[in-house]
């Protein structure tokens, strides 16, 4: 695979399928998810709620709850190491250190019976093995990294002193505190008001710059996307849709649901004519049709559509969309070069022909 | 008509383990005069704590102000007699945000949207039942969707059915309070243009309440900006967005990220927080963030008035 960038990717997924196995069936949230990120990039996973997007980024990290849910198939490369194949003990020495991540909602995922000085400090003294005056000096470098005014009096204060946005600040400090080479925020603005929204981003964007940190970006809001993604992985029913730079997805939606989910947006400048639906409901997950699962909503529905879920479709290089629409007519073998990710149609019934590939 | 003239609503802070109060008064909503016109939409910005959802309930009468009073068509709320707050209470109905919590899960959907009818309304059953299934068609639901519970809808469903309900007794207002905020993307184009259809069809009046501003703009044609419980600017929609007067109107219209890569924008990005509403600056409550701030803006309170025709503001730059 010969990309625009040389150098080997920090991060590679191929395949990636977590089921839940529920007493109604097999729920598969995750269900053939590929992607490549590199260094210093910014991806974002966008899609609506229950589309698996929250369930790839737990599946990274191997935190997907058990008993009930289970990685079952795939492969998670992360500089060039399994992180499936890891043992436990093995990837709690990889969670907060090279991969951290900052969750929605900082009321709970901050510990409200300890002080946030504690709980910066627990992060860095089990990853770095400091003590005493240096993990101190640690912990007020995190904090005041992020903006934390008067860290060191507010290192004795709990997470209920602080505003929301300085609580984010205070979780994003503990996840980039042990310098992290990938960073997984899943919705992180989403409990934020807009103008403390537009400062966490900024800030965000600030820190990673300096620090060259990938991040995985879980969003609904494509305002976000347009703000600091490089690339966009749109996700519907537990795959990846579309993918591309963040300038191809907005320039040129090619999947109908992208091009759907932009176009429902209420924007301004738009003025008042009547929001373009999507009509219809998200599909049950334990109850995936044989083929693309955005069928019953599509506008562009074909006969084969409802059979056999589409291979991805290169619409430029780093570019393609999973998609008959998109499709040439008697696909002709597509340049492998300009695909990003390595089988990435998963696992339906009735796979396509890898001719296509 | 619905017109509230300098509403106030202190709520006692508690501090801590501390018995009795200490803490003084929570001043969520403090002074705000605001008149909705049948027919009309206001929306209702503002960031977390700037007593959007105060004002709400105050138009709803669950909560009685501080000071203030309230009219609807020319008389005060307080003085209502039981006729009057049954008239008010059929003609002002609400929409809440998230319909997992604002449906009652061991209803069925025909007693849920029924319940606003009072018992002794005087309508038969047979009425009722033919409203419920009315109201529910109207919204995009089936007739019979009524023998249903509410975990058999989607979220989406779900507000719909909450928009039923607000609709069976024939109001002319409606306070929809982050009526799209808990939906997915795909679903809340739905319900916006649901909202605008039976504006139009019903001639309702709407007050909606939302920090999603597109959300706003999109229904709304009257603006009004709330900041630390007080109203920062009130206009004609459009105006307001084309030409933001007040610096904190500016900031939040500012903070909305484009639907354009790489968009160049003259952004604004605001220090510090919110007020404490406990103890709010002195003067202009948004002194303390302003980016165009004066000397006397942390000394004297702005006046409230017209820069424009339909354009007012609390603000010392004008």
């Amino acid at each position: 695979m010969t990309r625009a960038s040389d150098s080997t990717p920090l991060l590679v997924v191929e395949d990636l399928k977590t089921h839940f196995f529920t007493r109604r069936g097999v729920t598969k949230a995750v269900d053939g998810v590929s992607f490549t990120l590199h260094a210093g990039q910014t991806l974002a996973l966008v899609g609506e709620s229950g589309c698996g997007k929250s369930v790839t980024c737990l599946s990274l990290v191997r935190l997907v709850p058990e008993p009930a849910g289970r990685i079952v198939g795939g492969r998670v490369l992360f500089e060039g190491q399994d992180l499936l194949q890891k043992s436990s003990a093995e990837m709690r020495r990889i969670r907060g250190k090279q991969i951290a991540m900052v969750l929605q909602d900082p009321m709970t995922s901050l510990n409200p019976a300890l002080t946030i000085g504690t709980q910066v400090a627990e992060v860095v003294r089990l990853h770095q093995g400091l003590r005493g005056a240096s993990l101190r000096q640690r912990v007020l470098e995190a904090l005041r990294r992020l903006r934390i005014s008067a860290a060191d009096t507010r290192l004795s204060h709990y997470p209920h002193q602080f505003s929301g946005g300085m609580r984010q600040r205070v979780s994003s400090a503990i996840a980039l505190s042990c310098g992290p080479r990938l960073l997984i925020a899943d919705e992180p603005t989403t409990s934020l008001d807009v103008t403390i929204q537009a400062q966490y981003l900024d800030l965000l964007r600030e820190v990673q710059a300096s620090a060259g940190v990938a991040v995985i970006l879980v969003t609904h809001d494509f305002g976000i996307v347009a703000a600091i993604a490089d690339r966009v992985a749109v996700m519907y029913a537990g795959r990846i849709v579309e993918m591309g730079s963040t300038a191809q997805i907005f320039d040129r939606p090619s999947h109908p649901y992208t091009r759907a989910l932009l176009r429902c947006l209420p924007a301004g400048e738009r003025g008042r004519q009547p929001l373009v639906e999507i009509g219809g409901q998200p599909p049950d997950l334990a109850r995936l049709p044989d083929g693309c699962p955005f069928v019953p909503r599509c506008p562009d529905r074909r006969a084969i559509c409802e059979t056999r879920f589409p291979p991805a479709v290169a619409i430029a290089p780093g570019h393609e969309a999973h998609c008959w629409a998109v499709a040439p007519e008697d696909p002709p073998a597509i340049n492998p070069g300009a695909i990003e990710t390595v089988g990435g149609y998963g696992g339906g019934a009735t796979p396509a022909p890898p001719h296509l590939y | 008509m619905l017109e509230g003239i300098g509403l106030k609503k202190y709520f006692a802070a508690k501090s801590g383990f501390a018995v009795g109060r200490s803490g003084g008064w929570v001043k969520a909503l403090d002074g705000v005069s605001v008149q909705v016109a049948e027919g009309e939409t206001l929306g209702i910005v503002g960031e977390s704590g700037s007593g959007k959802t105060t004002l709400a309930k105050l138009f709803l009468l669950l909560e009685r102000p501080t000071a203030g009073t309230l009219r609807f068509d020319g008389k005060d709320t307080t003085a209502f007699d039981r006729a009057d707050l049954k008239r008010y209470r059929r003609s002002v109905q609400a929409v809440f945000q998230d319909p997992y919590s604002s449906l009652n899960p061991r209803m069925r959907v025909a007693d849920i949207v029924a319940e606003p009818l009072p018992a002794d309304g005087g309508e038969s059953r047979a009425v009722v039942a033919e409203r419920v299934r009315e109201v529910l068609q109207l919204v995009g639901l089936r007739r019979e969707s009524g023998a249903l519970y509410p975990h058999e809808f989607s979220g989406g469903q779900r507000q719909r059915i909450a928009i039923a309900r607000a609709l069976v007794t024939y109001p002319k207002f409606l306070v929809l309070d982050e009526p799209v905020s808990a939906l997915d993307v795909s679903i809340r184009a739905q319900i916006l243009n649901l909202l605008k259809r039976l504006q139009d069809e019903l001639a309702l009046a709407y007050v909606i309440i939302s920090h999603d501003l597109a959300a706003a703009r999109y229904l709304a044609t009257r603006l009004a900006v709330m900041y630390a419980g007080k109203l920062v600017e009130v206009g004609e929609c459009d105006s307001v967005y084309t030409e933001p007067l007040h610096p904190y109107t500016e900031a939040l219209l500012s903070a909305a990220l484009p639907l354009r890569p790489g968009a160049r924008r003259q952004r604004i990005v605001l220090g510090g927080e919110v007020p404490d509403p406990v103890n709010p600056p002195d003067g202009c409550r948004f002194h303390p963030r302003c980016p165009r701030a004066l000397a006397q803006c942390a000394r004297e309170e702005p006046e409230w008035k017209e820069v424009k025709p339909g354009r007012f503001t609390a603000c010392h730059l004008y």
